[in-house]
């Protein structure tokens, strides 16, 4: 309760309330996804459900337009017949479960790798520095690209699509540790010739004792702020790679997945199926964007405006 | 009348929810040729007093009320085209590290001469001479050599006689010192000093030095103010306050340092540490760590009081004990 | 103090110290830095030993080097007789609880995400895995009070701590595994006049307290005249003068701790008169043959230029000069 009452009044919140920009994106975030993580309950049909579905109701348009259109399908639905809400609602829970596992996985291989490298420094610092820059001269989606089409040749559809998720989670984790491993690895170089290290060292205390109990708490400001555009990133890739048909399979669609089902049926004037889901993919990129760029402001006292 | 004149300069930082008072109301003049030093620990305020004269205080600070006369003018209320006029022309500044005035791409003498072709309408080759002439003022050997050399290959004291120099390019009529020679080692600190005091006196400079140092102060100045939590506590001729200072923290500072105590003894300490900005007491300021305070030291704030030539903000001068030097002045 | 006890509990014995120099794999070479040069010190129990000299005479690099920081590139330092120079940080654990140390930032060296209590149970968590709780918090509570803190302190963070409270909370972690051995680094050179003279006297106090003997590493000599009983002035990585303070500040022998005694600022009102040294300071990646010193030293000869100097006993103190040895200052 108490910390609670500090926290709620310190300069963090109070910038917080300040800031417009703030507020708003983070109450976009907010209702996007709690919006996602509901969607069983708000949802008003279940897309995953085929019983429900049927065919007969396919592109049918958002109730506001002219064209063919049903009261029971607000924005209308997919060439499948499923209810487009819906089926965004449970996209967008796939995009931001993929896009934080991904985030998590990065960031358990990158502070690792980057506490280690910042630390013990000389060839393990060299081999893996090396070792990601190599990996950032190859993009994140071409990685991607090639691993999972590998993967689906070798595996075939059927049981790639069973395993699309842990696939998407797993190359995007592992292709971008390095934006970690490089940030932590630059404030563990700072932090570590501070005087309270040594102060560490001179008790006696284990090197890893230090790298987890006093240098690691001091680099989780830049982690912070990374995180959040990473999430952002990450669901950017997943959406690239299901809209190039190499992510989510179309019975279990996410963002990406939806905007390209839509595609084939732009011209023939179907455009919501591809703009609708699009506007929701932007305004949770852009949104996450804009608070972590908040986030480094303030975490970051050298930027302090005002 | 005086040179420069600072009356009643008070000076807030508008932080977010809060604003805070740097200065409270600080007064004091310079007349030329006159050297004063501002002495004060961190937080006193004396460099934010310093900064106010030029106008060179970091936003969001800013000067609140008073003023600042220099020639008859007041300063801070003055357009930045004429600022620039002034500033780095009639009125120079030393800071504590040499690389605020000194630009790390440019050759010394490109930075020498193009600070004097701002101010002076002469020639290149003029300005070339006069700057190797201001380079050999500040016992920089070789100075045609030095002209062509970058900030970085010269060692700190050598680039703190650079700073002096360019200080002194334009016939400044006040040098403003923010501890000129804090991050430098003693041998260095004494030979600039030494420096300084000689250029000053030769040239009929001002000199306004800020320092935390007593004994710099001691040496180099005339008349010395000392600061406390954004006030003037005490201020008059600098021998007269170091040999008998009147304001309990004046005496506490001089009582603190080791030199002034018996080797191996207890230093006489001042409990507590200056008040924060935002937490300056009711009263004295000083109030919470003198010995001597009472209840009207916690209620009413002192002015300063006392003949021109010492005056201390304290009610209870009067019944101070007497000042004894011990250590290494008895 | 010193009278009670004359047994050596440190001993530095031609101690040097090499940084750089080298190219590693896929990194640029480094130009090679001679921050110590055989230099022997050595400290007996109760002594406040300073060490004394101007930025870059390697002062702080021979107190890192027997602390363990940063192991000598040769020679030996030595623990009551025990050499602790080539130890890893397992086989040192019983040393690191006798010796301790003091830093100079105050604002770097408590770490900003523990509290107080944090930062000073942790010593007594690793030492003596074994205790209590209750025994800890008891240990931190009687440390706290025997520096002068308030042991309301503990809950709270370092940023909302003056840099004299934050070195007595330093001062208070140094003293919990209760050392007999104190390295301080600049202890107080951040801190102001007023604030300065709290931690000397703490740390004063202590020293009685406890029968520590202290390494005091400083810049100012004032400093030194009034804390320590022996004093070595460094220059450029080498001890050029070695005395009890009282001789040292009486009679000094070394052209250089004369030039730097004259230039210690003086509140008699006789104004800035030091003895003025020629030349540029060298640094220690360009370290002058010879003595060291001969570079900017009034009263040098071709002997200083080629040989280097030892320390020799000239009765009051010891110095490394030829100059002094002759006779000829």
């Amino acid at each position: 309760m108490n910390k609670m009452a500090v926290f709620l009044g310190s300069d963090f919140v109070y910038r917080f309330k300040k800031d417009k920009v703030a507020l708003v994106s983070f109450s976009l975030v907010v209702t996007l996804i709690l919006a996602a993580l509901l969607a069983p309950v708000i949802a008003p049909h279940n897309p995953y459900d085929l019983t429900t579905i049927d065919i007969m109701d396919s592109e049918l348009a958002p109730i506001w337009t002219d064209g063919d259109t049903d009261e029971r399908f607000l924005l209308g639905t997919d060439p499948q017949g499923r209810d487009l809400l819906s089926t965004i609602l449970y996209g967008m829970r796939i995009s931001l479960v993929i896009g934080i596992f991904a985030v998590m996985l990065q960031a358990f291989l990158g502070v690792t790798i980057g506490l280690l490298s910042g630390y013990i420094g000389g060839r393990v610092d060299a081999f893996f520095m090396r070792l990601a820059d190599i990996q950032l001269s190859l993009s994140t989606l071409m990685v991607a690209i090639i691993t999972l089409a590998v993967f689906q040749a070798a595996f075939g559809a059927e049981l790639y699509s069973e395993l699309a998720i842990f696939m998407l989670v797993l190359v995007i984790g592992i292709a971008e540790w390095p934006q970690y491993a490089r940030t932590v690895r630059a404030s563990v170089l700072a932090e570590k010739h501070k005087e309270y290290v040594d102060a560490a060292r001179v008790i006696g205390m284990a090197p890893k004792r230090i790298m987890l109990r006093h240098i690691l708490p001091n680099t989780l400001s830049p982690i912070l702020v990374i995180s959040t555009i990473q999430v952002a990133n990450a669901i950017i890739s997943e959406a690239a790679l299901s809209f190039l048909g190499l992510g989510m399979p179309v019975n279990k669609p996410s963002l990406g997945s939806l905007i390209s089902s839509g595609f084939e049926f732009i011209f023939s004037g179907s455009w919501w199926i591809t703009v609708i889901p699009s506007i929701v993919l932007i305004m949770l990129i852009l949104s996450i964007n804009l608070l972590g760029d908040w986030l480094r402001d303030v975490l970051n006292p050298k930027l302090y405006k005002d | 009348m005086a040179l420069l004149e600072v009356k009643d300069l008070q000076v807030e930082f508008p932080l977010g929810r809060k604003t805070l008072k740097a200065l409270h109301g600080v007064s004091f003049s310079l007349e030329k040729g006159e050297r004063l030093g501002i002495v004060g620990e961190s937080g006193a305020g004396k460099s934010v007093a310093a900064f106010s004269i030029l106008n060179l205080l970091t936003r969001p600070g800013r000067i609140s009320a008073g003023e600042v006369r220099f020639e008859g003018r007041d300063l801070s209320k003055l357009s930045a085209d004429e600022m620039r006029q002034i500033r780095g022309n009639r009125i120079s500044m030393i800071f504590q590290d040499p690389m605020m005035t000194l630009n790390p791409v440019l050759t010394i003498g490109t930075q020498m001469i193009e600070c004097l072709k701002a101010h002076r309408d002469i020639s290149d080759k003029e300005a070339k001479e006069l700057a190797i002439a201001r380079l050999r003022d500040v016992m920089i050997p070789s100075p045609e050599k030095r002209m062509d050399s970058y900030p970085h290959e010269l060692s700190g004291g050598m680039r703190q006689r650079v700073v002096i120099a360019i200080a002194l390019l334009t016939d400044p009529s006040i040098i403003i010192a923010d501890e000129p020679t804090t991050a430098l080692d003693v041998t260095i600190q004494a030979e600039i000093m030494s420096l300084m005091l000689d250029l000053c006196k030769t040239n009929n400079v001002g000199l306004i030095l800020i320092t935390h140092d007593l004994a710099v102060v001691s040496q180099v100045t005339e008349k010395m103010i000392v600061m406390y939590a954004g006030r003037i506590v005490e201020q008059g001729e600098t021998q007269d306050i170091i040999n008998n200072p009147k304001h309990p923290y004046t005496r506490g500072l001089i009582k603190a340092l080791p030199q002034e105590n018996l080797p191996g003894a207890r230093l006489n300490q001042i409990r507590g540490s200056m008040p924060s900005l935002d937490a300056i007491p009711v009263g004295c300021a000083f109030n919470p760590r003198c010995d001597f305070a009472d209840e009207n030291c916690c209620k009413n704030l002192p002015e300063l009081a006392g003949p021109i030539a010492h005056q201390a903000a304290c009610t209870k001068i009067d019944t101070l004990p007497e000042f004894t030097a011990v250590g290494a002045r008895k | 103090m010193s009278e009670l006890a004359h047994s050596p509990l440190v001993e530095i014995e031609n101690v040097e110290q090499r940084f750089g120099g080298s190219s590693g794999f896929l990194s640029p070479s480094q130009p090679l830095v001679k921050a110590l040069n055989s230099v022997s010190l050595t400290i007996n129990k109760g002594d406040s030993f300073c060490l004394v000299g101007e930025s870059g005479c390697g002062k702080s690099t021979l107190a890192r080097a027997v602390i363990g920081l940063n192991p000598p590139t040769a020679g030996h330092i030595k623990y009551q007789g025990n050499r602790i120079d080539n130890l890893s940080t397992r086989e040192r654990q019983p040393y690191t609880r006798k010796m301790q140390m003091v830093f100079q930032n105050p604002y770097a060296s408590l770490n900003p995400r523990m509290t107080v209590a944090q930062t000073l149970q942790e010593p007594l968590q690793i030492h003596f895995p074994t205790m209590s709780r209750a025994e800890i918090e008891a240990k931190v509570e009687e440390v706290m009070l025997s520096v002068g803190n308030d042991p309301s302190w503990l809950e709270r963070y370092p940023h909302e701590f003056s840099g004299g409270q934050r070195q007595r909370i330093s001062i208070a972690r140094a003293l919990m595994l209760d050392p007999e051995f104190i390295v301080a680094d600049e202890p107080i050179s951040a801190l102001d006049v007023s604030i300065q003279a709290q931690v000397l006297n703490v740390m004063m106090e202590a020293q009685e307290s406890r029968n520590l003997t202290y390494l005091f590493i400083t810049h100012d000599l004032s400093v030194v005249e009034h804390f320590g009983n022996r004093v070595a002035v460094m220059y450029l990585g080498t001890v050029c003068e070695l005395a009890d303070t009282k001789n040292l500040f009486a009679t000094p022998r070394h052209p250089y701790t004369q030039a730097l005694l004259s230039a210690v600022p003086k509140m008699d009102g006789s104004g800035v008169n030091h003895v003025k040294m020629s030349g540029e300071v060298p640094t220690a990646m360009d370290l002058p043959s010879g003595c060291v010193f001969h570079t900017r030293c009034p009263y040098a000869n071709d002997r200083c230029k080629r040989e280097i100097p030892k320390l020799k006993d000239n009765g009051d103190t010891q110095t490394a000069c030829f100059a002094v040895e002759e006779g000829r200052l």
